[in-house]
């Protein structure tokens, strides 16, 4: 179970994807370059790094053992040549270096070629040491710990458009950090309230909006969104904008509040908009409305007349991510049966497909899939009750440029690529 | 007598329209659900939020060890990596200290809670 993938993430340019599992290691895939002599690799991911970003630890003051699991995984931009990302789990957010080394040097006066020092009295003349190819080598390096800032888990880090300042969110507070600074951090958010009994909701994910660095939004487990402007405050528990889309009281039923909570909030490329994923649907917001959302896009609203096994067996609590696309005019997110489904927002046509081996061959065309959801089973069509629902893909990545995807299947990832490519 | 009959008709159509008003409720599928569920578990209150239902999905997944016990049996087992490890490889039985590795990983069951409402 070490092996399940816990996030996946590509950086800016997309010719790097990282992914980070549920025992500390990130794996980091490289695109392939175009090549002559391997034409067919081009596009291709192929593992450029792999490393142990964290181990178990325990606290000893309360008992506990601290999850090594990579809860999230943010890529910087890239500044020179080595690549940079931040790796969280629960407690400690980790920034690592990522370079590469593919010279040696030799000819060193004190040291000889296996490393071992020479006697100086027989050294009787200077040489310069040359620089000499070697086969290339990925170092990754963790270059900063930021530790025990945070009570609660982790479940958001987010990187400024400013380049210098990052936020971390747990359950109940959110952390502003310069990228240069472990020993101090700022808290921007606290929603804890002084008696724990009056506790109604906790933040269930954060986000900077990519141009303006002094705005972030933070999601609620009551379905309810906040933008809060840093300018404001020092401290940002008034918000400066409150999203929540107004309920049907008629309609209101025991499982309301759980599959309203919102499991994933993120900013459009654009900036103009973002979006959240619900348990059973994908909003898109506008910025300037919040009253309600400008789109709703169904996920698998079967699954609304099956509540009651999913709250029994837990599923109801489970935390689907969601993404855009480079131009913002489609989202996926991911859902059972290794489905995940894509909208278009243009065409307003979505899609279902699958991520697994018997699905899918190397270069052969996806093919849609559909769920009926009562009454007569069409050919080809998948029952609602023959779901696995221990199949949950939760974690899925979008090229920032081309139509290419990242879908995280338990501990198996898929690359998508479109054709036209 | 038939008209006493047509009174008292009326009185029991309307307990019949009742009912069939909510079963029509209970079409809606999340009202289905929700009836299923009470039915399972009839001491359920009636919101699922609330602190305890929170403080809980707080705690979620969270691991708890020994560390007394933890580093006694680092210590031990450091010991029996002495030259005479071979023959006491038999003491261990009995005298194994459970470490983090072992403890079989506890779901944290919200069923408890849900309860206890």
């Amino acid at each position: 179970t070490a092996d399940i993938i816990s996030t996946v993430e590509f950086n800016y340019s997309g010719d790097l994807l990282a992914t980070g599992d549920k025992g500390g290691r990130v794996v980091i895939f490289q695109r392939e370059q175009e090549n002559k002599i391997r034409p067919h690799s081009r596009g291709e991911y192929n593992v450029y790094s792999t490393f142990q970003s964290h181990e178990p630890e325990f606290d000893y003051l309360k008992s506990l053992e601290i999850e090594e699991k990579i809860n999230k995984i943010r890529w910087l931009p890239q500044q020179n040549a080595a690549h940079f990302l931040l790796s969280t789990n629960d407690k400690t957010i980790k920034l690592w270096k990522i370079s590469e080394r593919d010279k040696r040097a030799e000819g060193y006066n004190l040291k000889d070629e296996d490393g071992r020092l020479r006697d100086p009295f027989r050294i009787t003349a200077l040489r310069v040491p040359i620089l000499k190819p070697m086969d290339l080598m990925v170092e990754a390096s963790p270059r900063r710990i930021f530790a025990n800032a945070h009570t609660y888990h982790i479940n958001s880090i987010s990187v400024n458009s400013d380049h210098e300042t990052y936020l971390s969110a747990d359950d109940l507070r959110i952390n502003l950090w310069h990228l240069e600074i472990t020993d101090r951090s700022f808290n921007i958010v606290d929603i804890k309230p002084a008696n724990m009994e009056e506790l109604t909701e906790v933040i269930t994910a954060a986000e900077f909006h990519p141009h303006q660095c002094n705005v972030l939004v933070y999601s609620s487990s009551k379905g309810t969104i906040r933008l809060c402007d840093m300018r404001s405050s020092a401290l940002c528990d008034r918000h400066s904008k409150f999203f929540e889309e107004p309920e049907d009281p008629s309609s209101r039923s025991f499982f309301s509040e759980i599959i309203s909570s919102i499991s994933d909030v993120k900013f459009s490329h654009s900036g103009r908009y973002m979006m959240t994923r619900d348990y059973l649907s994908v909003k898109v917001w506008d910025l300037n409305m919040e009253s309600r959302p400008v789109e709703t896009h169904q996920v698998h609203e079967y699954l609304r007349s099956k509540l009651c096994s999913l709250y029994e067996n837990d599923c109801i609590f489970d935390k689907f991510e969601c993404c855009w696309n480079g131009s913002d005019s489609a989202v996926m997110t991911g859902s059972y049966n290794n489905f995940f489904r894509m909208f278009d927002r243009s065409t307003r046509r979505d899609v279902t497909l699958e991520a697994s081996r018997e699905s899918s061959k190397p270069r052969a065309s996806l093919k849609p899939r559909k769920v009926c959801a009562g009454g007569k089973r069409k050919k080809d069509e998948i029952s609602v009750d023959s779901l696995d629902f221990n199949k949950k893909i939760l974690h899925t990545a979008w090229h920032p440029v081309d139509n290419v995807i990242a879908v995280a299947a338990t501990n198996n990832l898929y690359i998508f690529q479109d054709k036209a490519n | 007598m038939s008209q006493k009959l047509e009174e008292e008709n009326p009185a029991e159509e309307t307990g019949q329209e009742k009912q069939d008003t909510q079963e029509k409720e209970g079409i809606l599928p999340e009202r289905a659900e929700e009836a299923k569920l009470k039915a399972k578990y009839p001491s359920l209150g009636q919101k699922p939020g609330g602190s305890d239902f929170l403080m809980k999905r707080l705690q979620k997944g969270q691991k708890y060890f020994d560390s007394g016990d933890y580093n006694m049996a680092k210590a031990k087992m450091k010991n029996k990596q002495l030259p005479s490890a071979g023959p006491d490889k038999n003491l261990v039985t009995g005298d194994h200290i459970p470490t983090p590795q072992d403890l079989p990983q506890r779901k944290s069951s919200l069923l408890t809670s849900k309860l206890a409402g």
